[in-house]
Formats: structure tokens, sequence, C-alpha cells
């Protein structure tokens, strides 16, 4: 997304534009010349307004005065990448119409502990100016923000019409924020929390859901711990007729979700609870056709503690499955395939590796249409003890489904030759993230660096957007990987690398790049400031534990002012080092928020 | 060295030369090789019943795998997904199912598995007789393993190690902590100790 225009004043009226400045030649004289209003700006408002991709409406905003107006006053939904590239009151003042509003925080490496707590992506500065700006404002996406009690009382009670919410990796919330959203949010449709750093007090909040609530049409609690009352539950889920996704956690039983579905079989997205029960009451044909009634149902998650004895019960439902999400479920070869022979259409699967690489070949086997496989390790520390799957299941996979684009892949093993198999035969590959556990292990066939593991990738799959690397890997990768990925995005590097040839590699090439993380790698100054001139067309830039240093840093701070270039502090070292950095474009200026151990350069 | 790769033949996929190193890289093979021989408590026991150069005499009560620093945030797993894997452990063990490390003298590796899934004795050897590719011959009473070249062994609640097969299978599977698969000949020293 392209950085908001400084040369466009915000506040530009909604007049008729009789002087406009073209900065892009649009190559249609007619239009500069003779212009005479040729549609009124409500006309051009509301064509804009079915322009949906933000990308587009960049493009949009860039053609002409007329049209960024057009644009900034048809926008309903604003995307920021980055909290801190942008102020609350900058897009305020841009935007004078918004409704929903999705705002990303913390670089990603922070999901991995390497952002210290307190370091910042507060949401409530954004809440403050939104309360006056947008009163209306009726979804809230966030992702990677810091996200109190309080901030979620505020939104609750600042936006009468707010309607949906969804917290992903936030943190700093308890289940007292989702009490004031339950009490509070009289047109709530929404309500997703996944995987968030959050103190789960009670299930108390489920019971602040008013009796008069009947618009929900999401629900999300699976990564909550706390049970909450069924038969609150029960109640919110028979009189919200709308309701399309329910993800309970993993307290609801068998006997539970029998009950819910009955209530709810117009659901297309299930989340289970536990899929064991010692005894249930009811005899399994009778969960097996609750399922097989569920005709919308496209996505199955959860199945906490699923095995053979209960998994045959959404059999019936799995004929159309296009999402099945495994990866909470110990399920062993076996149980795999004798699932996934059910599960034709399947388009996204989601496993651990308790499956092996036998139940790999039974996802080669049976599900054709797959485009997307994520493989989770079980037990990704423990060193002892040699499971999971290696690459023979992986190219297993990659035989049996050619339309693999989203691949992420945890191992202990990888071959060269076995990734090179793989990308002949998948050359659609637009996200290929493969994570080889041991860090810098080479080919263990070969005992040769996975260099040529990664050039097939980049050679072989022309549509290739976000790259994760792994293994043993000299500056040889990153030559591949600048002079063959076009369209890259989003690279992440870790223990990789000889020397800053290779990120310059990447800097020099690459053209679409956007964010670009490393970490445990030999880039020095030479690298950073390789990178001059590109990191005012990216998002951003993370380095953690290389060879910067803080006067490197320094210069790349002095030579590019319209980058904030943060270093964080560590506890030991000279000073010298400059551990952590993270750098981003903004129009925002430095962080006002920094907290001490952040120094902006 | 030797011994080691004697045991090893049994495993026809593995490739001595390939093996996986669980060290960084850099570290040299035979340093992998020693650190990953297992340790244990040698309390009850005199250790030269023990005899082979697989017991150190310091009181180790857990196997020691190489030494690497735990490197913060890797692999990738977000939190979350961390601490229910980490939570299902503990809850497997007392849920649904009951998850043993299993050793054996001479295997660079260590395998799971899940007691629950077998109903007695002779079910458990054959799992391992599978997993391992070995064979553990027949228990009696009297004299333990004698005459096998494997004797099971395993780790009850107060740490000490037992011979598999003296006590009931329920009581068994309640007080198993881990499974051992000694070399025939440290076994009989166990079974003649008890």
């Amino acid at each position: 997304m392209k950085l908001l225009q400084q040369s466009m004043d915000p506040n530009q009226k909604r007049a008729k534009a009789v002087d406009r400045v073209d900065s892009v030649d649009t190559g249609v004289a007619s239009f500069d010349s003779t212009r005479m209003c040729p549609f009124p700006d409500e006309v051009l408002e509301r064509v804009l307004s079915l322009i949906d991709s933000h990308k587009d409406r960049s493009s949009v905003s860039l053609v002409c005065k007329d049209w960024y107006n057009a644009e900034r006053w048809s926008r309903r939904h604003v995307f920021i990448g980055n909290c801190y590239s942008v102020s609350p009151e900058i897009v305020a003042a841009r935007f004078p119409r918004i409704r929903s509003v999705t705002l990303k925080g913390k670089p990603r490496f922070s999901d991995f502990n390497l952002v210290p707590e307190y370091w910042g992506a507060d949401v409530h500065p954004w809440l403050s100016v939104f309360a006056t700006a947008y009163p209306f404002l009726e979804e809230l996406r966030l992702k990677r923000m810091a996200v109190s009690d309080e901030s979620l009382e505020f939104l609750a009670t600042n936006f009468q019409g707010f309607k949906a919410l969804s917290l992903l990796s936030c943190d700093g919330f308890s289940t007292d924020g989702l009490k004031a959203i339950a009490t509070h949010c009289k047109n709530l449709t929404e309500l997703d929390i996944h995987e968030n750093g959050m103190d789960d007090l009670g299930g108390h909040w489920l019971n602040c859901f008013p009796e008069s609530l009947t618009t929900l049409q999401v629900l999300n609690f699976a990564s909550l711990n706390s049970e909450v009352s069924f038969e609150s539950l029960e109640k919110l889920i028979s009189r919200n007729k709308s309701l399309r996704v329910l993800k309970v956690n993993r307290n609801i039983s068998l006997d539970q979700l029998q009950k819910l579905l009955l209530q709810a079989p117009q659901l297309s997205e299930l989340g289970t609870g536990t899929f064991m029960q010692e005894l249930i009451s009811c005899p399994i044909t009778d969960l097996k056709t609750t399922f097989s009634n569920c005709k919308n149902l496209v996505t199955i998650s959860g199945l906490w503690d699923a095995t053979s004895l209960y998994l045959p019960v959404i059999y019936p439902a799995c004929v159309n499955l296009t999402f099945l999400n495994l990866s909470y479920a110990t399920l062993r070869s076996g149980e795999l395939s004798n699932l996934l022979q059910h599960c034709k259409s399947l388009r996204r699967l989601w496993l651990l590796d308790t499956v092996g690489d036998k139940g790999l070949e039974a996802v080669g086997a049976h599900c054709p249409l797959l485009e997307e496989l994520r493989v989770f390790p079980a037990d990704p520390f423990d060193q002892e003890v040699f499971l999971g799957v290696t690459e023979s299941g992986f190219v297993s996979v990659s035989e049996g489904c050619p339309k693999l684009r989203y691949v992420l892949y945890f191992c202990r093993q990888m071959t060269n030759a076995a990734v090179a198999t793989i990308a002949r035969n998948c050359p659609d590959f637009t996200h290929f993230r493969l994570c080889i556990m041991n860090p810098g292990q080479p080919d263990y066939l070969t005992k040769q660096p996975m260099d040529e593991a990664f050039g097939s990738i980049v050679k072989t799959c022309p549509n290739l957007q976000r790259l994760a690397v792994s293994g043993q890997l000299t500056d040889r990768t990153f030559e591949y990987i600048g002079k063959y990925s076009k369209k890259l995005e989003t690279l992440s590097v870790a223990f990789a690398g000889s020397s800053d040839l290779g990120m310059e590699y990447v800097l020099g090439g690459c053209p679409k790049l956007r964010k670009l993380e490393i970490r445990d790698c030999p880039f020095g100054n030479g690298a950073l400031l390789s990178g001059l001139t590109k990191y005012e067309s990216m998002r951003s830039l993370w380095m953690s534990a290389c060879n910067v240093t803080m006067n490197g840093c320094k210069v790349l701070a002095k030579e590019r002012p319209r980058l904030n270039v943060e270093v964080m502090k560590d506890e030991g070292g000279d000073g010298s080092e400059a551990h952590k950095v993270y750098v981003y474009r903004t129009v925002a200026g430095p962080r006002r928020d920094a907290p001490p151990f952040v120094l902006t350069l | 060295m030797d011994q080691k790769r004697a045991s090893l033949n049994l495993f026809e996929d593995l490739d001595l030369e390939t093996e996986l190193k669980l060290g960084l890289p850099g570290i040299s093979g035979t340093d992998d090789q020693s650190e990953i021989k297992m340790s244990f408590s040698g309390n009850k026991r005199s250790s030269s019943k023990m005899g082979s150069n697989t017991c150190t005499d310091e009181i180790e009560s857990t196997f020691s795998p190489p030494t690497k620093e735990q490197v913060v945030g890797w692999p990738p797993v977000r939190s979350y997904r961390k601490n229910v894997l980490q939570g299902k452990k503990t809850t497997s063990e007392m849920g649904s199912g009951m998850y043993v490390k299993v050793s054996m003298d001479g295997a660079p590796y260590l395998r799971k598995i899940d007691l629950k899934m077998y109903k007695s004795y002779g079910e458990l050897m054959k799992g391992l007789q599978e997993m391992f590719k070995c064979i553990i011959g027949l228990y009696s009473e009297r004299e333990g393993y004698n005459g096998s070249e494997h004797a099971p062994t395993y780790e009850d609640k107060d740490g000490d190690w037992m011979l598999v097969g003296d006590v009931p299978w329920e009581m068994f599977i309640s007080s198993c902590k881990r499974l051992r698969i000694m070399k025939g000949s440290e076994a009989r020293g166990l079974g003649d100790s008890l």
C-alpha cells in the first residue's frame, strides 16, 4: 500500500474541481483539456464505493485530485499494516467516513518473544481519536496490538453501532474487557477472540450478552480456557439464528456440542470442544446425524483429543469441507487416513506432525484439490525425540496435490533434492515457509547447504509472494532470491547467510519486497545501508542478533528522515551493538510513546 | 563405537554416515555420540554390575541430551500453540493417552509410546519389538529376561529402575515413567539384585 501522499491537502473540500493537479499521466488527453465536470462528484464516489481492495483504492487516489477526494470520501474500510506508519489524526483527517478499521501493531517476531513487554502498539490513542472522528465505527480488527480492558470498555461505550470485534495475537486484556463488549454492544455481529496473550479470569463474560441480542454471526472463544455456562451458551445460540461461525473452547463436551449443533444447523464454520468423552449420553449415531444435518459446514476446527473413536461422527460433514484444522488433535497416520478419505473437497488442511510421513501420504492420496497445508510440530522444544515428518512426507503431498499454493512445514530433516521435486510438482506456490527446526542444519544426505532447495523454489515458482528459509544457507540462497523472486513481498530469515552480500542480494533484487525480517545472521552495517533507497518502499525491516552497530543505524536514520530507525537496547553489551533493529517508513514522525528501551535514532 | 554400530544395524533405514546430529553445526560427530548415551541414577544398584561405558558415576536422574542452549523464539511456534501443547502433555497423561519415552541402548533417538494402547505385557513387548526391531524374549519370574538379547526396564514413580513384568499390568502402567531397553548382559544384573 502506498504511503499517503503528503502533497495532497487532506482538508481539500469536496468542491467541484475546476483546477486539478494531474500528478499522474493518465494518457487520456481529452480528460485534461476539455473537462467540464463530465459527471458529478457524487457519481464518481458512488462508482468508487464499489472498489474494496485497498491497493486499488490507493491507485485510484493517485489519479488526480478529484479522484483522490472521491476516493477518500467513499472509503469505508481502512487497513493500516503498521500502526506507527501513520497517526490516528492523519487517518481521521483524510478519511472522514470510515466504518471499519484493521490495525496491526508489533513486528511479527513478537509472536516468538523477541519483542520485550510494553514495547507499544497501544490501541487506546486510536480509539480516542476514532470516538470523535468515527462515532459510527462498526468494525475493528486488531493484530498484535496492546489492548487493555479499559480500551475495550471505552470501545463498547463510545461507539453506539459497534458490531464486530476481532482480536488476534493481542495482549494486555482480560475477560473483564470481553464482559464490557458483551454488555454494551447491542448490535454485535462478531466477537472473534483468537490466540491472544490475555488473562482468562473466568467464563462469566458469556453471561453478559443480553437476552435481546439476536444479531450474532460470529462467535469464537476457542482459545479461552475457562469454562462458560453451557446454559447461557445454549440460549445464546438458539436465539441467534444468523450465527454462521461458532468456535467453542475445549471445555465444551461432545454431549454439549450435540445440543449446540441441534440449535445451529446453519453453521458454516465450527470449532468443536473436546472430542473425547468417556461416556456420551446419546448414541454415536445421533452425533453423526447431527453433523450430517449441518449442510452448510465448510470449516471444522478444534477437535481436541480426537481419536478414531469419535472422529467418524464428522464424516458426513466432510464431503463439503474446504478447511479442516487438525492442529490441536494429536492424530496418527491411520486415523488421519480414514478421515481424509471422506474429505475430497478439502482446500486447506492444518495438521500436527504426529501424523507422520504416512499421514502425509494419505493427504496426497485423498485431497487432490488441496491448496494450503500447514504442518505444526507437536514437540518443537523436545530435542531428544525424533518424531514428526520428514522430506518424504512433503514430497508425497506435492505429488498428490499439484494445486498447492501455501505451505508451512516444520520438520527435522530436509534435502535439496526433495525440495526441487516439490517445486517441480507444485509450481504455483505463493507462500513457502519451511522450518527445519535445528538451526543451520544442512541437507542431511549430502551434507550440503540448503541453497539449492530455495533456489529451486524461487526459480520454479514465479508467483512466490512469501518465503521463509531455514537450514544451513550461504549467500548463494540470497543471490537466487534476489535474482529470481520478482513478486516476493515477505521474507523471513534465521541463522543463515555468510556475509553482508546475502542481505545485499535481496535488497538489490526483489522489487516487490515489503517486509524483511532477519534474526541471527552475519549481516552488518554494509548490508543494512545497502537498502538505503529501498526501505521507503517497504513496510518494515527487522534485524536482531546480527552484526549491525549503532553507528550503522545512525547513518541510516540520518540519510532517511522519513524512516523510523528504532534500536531496542539490550541489558548487557557495550552499547555499540544494535541488538534489535526495527526500521519502518512513516508519515507520523518518531514515536511519542516509545518506552525507555526503544531508541529512535 | 563398535558396539554402537552392531546395534544400529537393526535400523535398516538409518545410514550411520548421515545420522542427524543433534548439536549445532560444527560440533564433531564423536562428541555427540558420547553425549547421547544415556545415564541414569545408580543409587539402588552397584555400578559395577552395570558394566559398560554407558554409566557415569554422577547421579543423573534424567537422560542428558547434548547440551545446546535453548534458542529464544526458536523454532518459531507461537506462544499460544506452545502453551496448548505443553498443557496437552499433562492432560494426556491423566486423560486420553499415557505417553512415555522409550530408549534403547545403542539407538541414537528416543521414541514415545502411549501405554494405553496396550492391554498387556505381551502386546507391549510386541509393540516395542516392532518399533526397535529387536528381540526381547520371554519373561520368567525367576530368570527375568535371561537368554535374550535385550531386556526392557522401566523407571517407576520412585525413580527406581525395575524389570518390566514384575508387577501386574495395571500397576505397571500407573507407575511407569519411562522405558529403557537394556542390553541383555546388563539386565541380568538387575534381575539378580531384586
